[in-house]
């Protein structure tokens, strides 16, 4: 049984107009996406703003309602729920299991708590006595490799990095089974950037940690990542195991999305093809598929017919009229 | 220390010199040395890549040359000469930043192109109306022509339809766009040389590809000199000609593109490029990691200011001296190692 499986979900946003405020359209931030997550797996969700990729973080989260879909989450030892559906009080008692890295260490911890309190807070909050949280406090900083005299400072005394592993530390409180991680590390600086990463594989590695790593840098996520679910104008267009995705993307979309990232490297500087054109507006998609107006492959059938999602040989999942046809560059 | 000449070719003229420049901001707290002793020449026709981490004074560096620094900084020391060894040279930092002249260079001789385009852009007026007095501030030309400019403008950056966009307001542009108009905004004045602040930190990375090869065509096209500020070796490689590293309000090393990939020679610089998480990366690949962070800026370390950091430290000298800053006009690092041939 996978641990978290989301289903056609939907969150859409009315728009409103004229003077009875009646409905006039609809925002489709999610429209329709699917993905599971294994039990020790880290699934990517890549794209560009507004694709939607923060909205189903938020859904999985129930800091948003979906508009409809399913959320299935099965905890270890316990019964599948639906979080799509679950009233928010019977939400509570599973919130220790779901938890959060934010993306910024600085404002999400209370400048006026110690580091102490607010790693144990959730243990607080949850009744754990308190011996039994000083002794999980203690191994906590071990776990994310800080200082024991951190506890009894407050947040302003250390640099953006240790905030942020403070920040894992109490998102890591409760043995949480699911982590969503919302660009845990976009706001870092590079040689800071480097040490979250690897803390995070080591934590990958010694908690068996699940977790949803949603990011916009696809280089980031190539190291974090077991799967990557691309999602463009709120859908997922392709799915497949990182390295899969990275040598031999199947979607035009990834394609691009790859060709974008200037590598490192001034030798390989290929004169690279640039999609053109803007993101398109979820409040008016385009017809068929949603990426037609940009793609360089485009056909007849594209721009009325929207594909769905087909299983490929390489253990993915791609949505694209000419995906078995066409020949994309990945990067190797 | 190890020096090579900078160019890899003829060299072409030095439009900007910066020499020594030294930055302070005083506040009760103390005394923050944003620079401290920052020396590198911008070519004409070329890009000069500037990287560095948060801190390490890339954008307080743009700000001194267009001497738009904010109260309390101030300018203690160094030279920013335009055209240098020419009879038009003229030192920056020895003219009033309220001066007539000192805002003709702005905008006239150094366009300016932010992270964020809506710090150049008034929320109140169409990009038309702000382009035209953008001309004009430049020009002497009339309305009409000016908007006509303004359209070329527009076009140049490839705005699609200009002639309707120019009466948009910029909220009703997406962000790239807005970065479009921005870009314009900074070549209204028909400059020669152009600083990019971050120019596509806040954009998409489709978009950023967009506007970092517009970035190159307008160059190629308009023989701009281009001073690129970026924290990103990605965009430092695809991007600049020459690079200057920057930490703690010093200049670390100095060396063209290829050669300080190649071989980079400030452990700074080395350490920098390990890194930077690959999109080559293999699956689960660790980082090389830099130990603790960047220090703030008012408690510069003392001596080599990377020592603490520094996996390369050669002994006690790097906690007891500054190492002598890379002579400008050549390629090298600031750092006893170099000093050493190998």
């Amino acid at each position: 049984m996978n641990l978290l499986e989301v289903q056609d979900l939907q969150k859409h946003y009315p728009i409103h107009a004229g003077l009875l405020r009646r409905e006039v359209g609809r925002v489709r931030a999610v429209d329709g996406v699917s993905f599971q997550i294994a039990r020790g797996e880290t699934l990517a969700l890549v794209g560009e703003s507004g694709c939607g990729k923060t909205t189903v973080s938020r859904c999985i989260l129930r800091a948003l309602t979906p508009t409809s879909g399913a959320i299935r989450f099965t905890p270890e030892n316990g019964r599948a729920v639906d979080l799509a559906t679950l009233p928010k009080r019977q939400m509570r008692p599973l919130r220790r299991h779901i938890q959060m890295i934010f993306q910024d260490p600085y404002a999400s911890l209370n400048p006026r708590m110690m580091v102490g309190d607010i790693i144990t807070e959730p243990l607080k909050v949850n009744g754990v006595p308190a011996a039994e949280r000083r002794e999980r406090l203690m191994e906590l900083l071990e776990l994310v490799q800080m200082p024991p005299g951190s506890r009894t400072r407050f947040p302003h005394a250390f640099s953006g990095g240790q905030r942020q592993r403070i920040g894992i530390a109490r998102a890591l409180a409760l043995h949480p089974q699911l982590i969503v991680a919302d660009e845990p590390v976009s706001a870092l600086d590079v040689s800071v950037q480097a040490q979250i990463i690897n803390l995070l594989l080591d934590l990958q590695d010694r908690l068996g940690l699940s977790m949803l790593f949603v990011a916009h840098d696809l280089s980031v996520v190539r190291h974090v990542s077991d799967r990557v679910a691309v999602m463009y104008v709120g859908r997922i267009v392709e799915v497949a195991p990182t390295d899969a995705l990275y040598r031999a993307p199947r979607h035009p979309y990834t394609e691009a999305l790859l060709a974008a990232v200037p590598a490192p490297d001034p030798n390989r500087q290929h004169r690279r093809r640039v999609a053109q054109g803007e993101v398109a507006d979820p409040a008016r998609p385009p017809p068929g598929c949603a990426f037609h107006p940009r793609c360089p492959y485009t056909v007849d059938r594209c721009r009325t017919e929207r594909p769905e999602l087909a299983a490929t040989e390489s253990g993915g999942w791609v949505s694209c009229h000419r995906a078995r046809e066409l020949e994309l560059a990945g990067v190797r | 220390m190890l020096q090579t000449p900078m160019a890899d070719h003829a060299a072409p003229a030095v439009a900007l010199a910066v020499r020594d420049l030294a930055v302070q901001f005083r506040s009760e707290q103390g005394v923050v040395r944003a620079l401290d002793g920052v020396s590198f020449d911008l070519h004409a026709g070329r890009t000069l890549g500037i990287v560095g981490e948060s801190g390490c004074g890339k954008s307080v560096t743009a700000r001194s040359i267009l001497r738009l620094i904010d109260h309390p900084g101030i300018i203690t020391g160094g030279r920013m000469v335009l055209d240098p060894s020419t009879p038009r040279e003229i030192d920056l930092a020895s003219l009033d930043p309220e001066s007539r002249q000192m805002r003709e260079v702005r905008g006239g001789r150094i366009g300016l192109i932010f992270q964020e385009p809506m710090t150049a852009l008034s929320v109140h007026y169409t990009v038309g109306n702000q382009l035209i007095e953008a001309v004009r501030q430049h020009h002497s030309v009339s309305v009409a022509e000016a908007r006509n400019r303004a359209t070329e403008l527009l076009r140049d950056v490839g705005i699609p339809r200009p002639e309707t966009r120019i009466d948009a307001y910029p909220f009703e542009l997406s962000g790239g766009l807005r970065q479009r108009v921005g870009i314009a905004m900074a070549l209204a004045g028909d400059p020669d040389i152009v600083i990019a602040d971050e120019p596509t930190t806040a954009l998409d990375v489709t978009t950023q590809a967009q506007i970092l090869s517009l970035l190159r065509g307008l160059q190629e096209a308009k023989n701009i000199s281009l001073m690129l500020i970026t924290h990103d070796m990605g965009v430092i490689a695809e991007m600049a000609d020459e690079v200057t590293v920057m930490y703690l309000g010093r200049v670390v090393e100095v060396a063209p593109v290829r050669q300080l990939f190649a071989a980079p020679r400030h452990p700074y610089t080395r350490a920098l490029l390990r890194a930077v998480p690959s999109i080559l990366a293999r699956p689960r690949q660790r980082l090389s990691t830099i130990g603790g962070a960047v220090p703030h800026p008012g408690s510069r370390p003392f001596g080599c200011s990377f020592h603490p950091r520094c996996a390369e430290r050669v002994g006690a000298v790097c906690m007891e001296r500054i190492p002598d800053p890379v002579p400008p006009g050549q390629a090298g690092a600031s750092c006893f190692r170099t000093e050493v041939p190998a």
